[in-house]
């Protein structure tokens, strides 16, 4: 007669590892892969932080993507240790893992015992469509989604550059943008500034990107900014965001955003173009080179015209935001290889781009500091400061 | 004989032209010969003592002049110097 279920499961648990919860907690993050086999809807209500979810169903088919050394010691958890013993069971005599613990109690125990729980953002099942093609792709997935959906970014200028990128972070979910600019829209503006419209000629450029935002996700808040970013009000405004997109036109604002953000920790996207040229790299303070490390000093005047006197090809703010966008949602949700370190030139006619390494400059005045010493009196300030704003009028 | 790529703001001084080609043995003798062709590049790229202007970054392949060996850093045949001042340009 075959054995009854509970048999089978009773004979596999003693052929399995098991492991307590308090030596999981304690090795948390240190190399041990922690699984959590069950449904999705189980892992919704809440999973251990640090685990990945691979559900029973899926065992085999996508264990390798979470541990692909065989080696490497796993831990399975599920509700009760029921299915996590199976599943360590499957791992170790099918799979060929060597070191496959099974977590005794399971969840369950795990909470009675105290441990922390880390329940995930759910999405609607309106954000499940509206962001579809996001959770098919195994690297942003779910998990992804919920950390754009509740990521802050800041645009300074909603411009050239800063047009496509805010309509593509609307587009992909990015929870709050912050938009930066004093402006008015202009007829000379649509060109390239594909958020703003005919109609909105006339009217602040916050509040048509806000519209134009609300009108494509509403999932989106976003924060307005109609001013010019001096020193007087810079900390304020950037503090608290995760990422800024940087597009601005002028030097003194480049310097005084390097400093806040060196200070402050925050990633820059930055992107600069002029004809037919464009460049792009990130400064993530501390990880890499800052913008003083790339350019420890503005150039004079005659050397650093801005667009508005020397035009643009209208396409090329498009290219170059559409690449700081994409950095964008590489940095939020930590995939890929982001643009750290290294600057990315981009020259239209031909077609052709150029990759060049940045290091980070042992004695940069400003990034080669604690933070903490940076002084409000220093931000933005660079040699010849006052005679380079006098030239430039 | 090596390649000069040459930024937006300075090919108004190389006759338009994006790529100009320069003779040297090292990074600063390139960089004079193309300041010889084209006089106008000479005060863009050098300071009044000879050095290069701190604005200006030049690139030997993909890497930065200034951690190898400034001006003296040796060029070979087919390598690639891009000039690359700082671009302030977003688009308003």
């Amino acid at each position: 007669m075959s054995p009854s279920g509970a048999e089978v499961i009773r004979q596999i648990k003693q052929q399995v590892q098991e492991v307590d919860p308090a030596e999981v907690s304690e090795h948390l993050g240190n190399g041990v892969t922690l699984i959590d086999v069950r449904e999705s809807e189980e892992w919704d209500r809440g999973h251990i932080p640090g685990a990945v979810h691979v559900p029973r169903g899926y065992l085999e088919s996508r264990v390798e993507t979470a541990v692909s050394d065989r080696d490497a010691p796993v831990v399975l958890y599920c509700a009760s240790g029921q299915r996590s013993a199976l599943a360590a069971h499957t791992l170790s005599e099918l799979l060929g893992y060597a070191d496959v613990r099974s977590m005794t109690g399971g969840i369950t125990l795990w909470k009675d015992r105290g441990y922390k729980v880390e329940v995930p953002k759910v999405l609607t099942t309106e954000q499940k469509e509206r962001y579809g093609r996001h959770l098919l792709l195994p690297e942003i997935g779910a998990e992804g989604q919920a950390k754009l959906l509740g990521a802050k970014v800041l645009l300074l200028g909603a411009g050239g550059l800063g047009s496509p990128t805010a309509l593509y972070l609307a587009a992909a979910g990015v929870g709050t943008l912050g938009i930066v600019d004093d402006d008015d829209v202009d007829l000379s503006n649509l060109q390239r500034q594909v958020i703003h419209t005919t109609r909105t000629v006339g009217t602040p450029k916050v509040d048509s990107a806000e519209a134009a935002i609300a009108a494509l996700n509403p999932d989106v808040e976003v924060v307005k900014y109609p001013v010019r970013l001096d020193a007087s009000n810079i900390m304020e405004i950037v503090q608290g965001y995760d990422v800024i997109v940087d597009g601005v036109d002028n030097f003194p604002t480049r310097y005084l955003l390097n400093d806040a953000t060196v200070r402050l920790d925050i990633p820059v996207v930055s992107a600069s173009i002029l004809g037919f040229d464009g460049q792009l790299s990130i400064f993530k303070p501390h990880d890499g080179p800052c913008y003083r490390c790339l350019y420890p000093v503005p150039p004079p005047a005659e050397l650093a015209p801005s667009c508005g006197a020397n035009g643009v090809l209208g396409v090329l703010p498009g290219t170059m935001g559409l690449l700081q966008a994409t950095e964008v949602v590489k940095l939020v949700t930590g995939i890929g290889e982001p643009l750290v370190g290294r600057l990315l030139l981009y020259e239209a006619l031909s077609a052709s781009f150029t990759e060049l390494k940045v290091r980070r400059d042992p004695n940069c005045p400003i990034c080669s500091r604690d933070p903490a010493e940076i002084t409000d009196e220093e931000m933005g300030v660079f040699p010849d400061y006052e005679a380079f704003c006098a030239a430039a009028g | 004989m090596a390649l000069i790529k040459i930024p937006p703001v300075l090919r108004s001084s190389v006759g338009g032209e994006k790529e100009v080609t320069a003779g040297g043995g090292d990074v600063g003798a390139v960089l004079s010969s193309l300041a010889s062709q084209h006089p106008d590049t000479r005060s863009q790229l050098f300071g009044a003592d000879g050095s290069l202007n701190r604005y200006v970054n030049v690139y030997l392949n993909d890497e930065d002049v200034r951690v190898l060996d400034g001006l003296d850093t040796a060029v070979g045949e087919g390598d690639v110097l891009v000039i690359l001042p700082a671009m302030a340009g977003g688009a308003r």
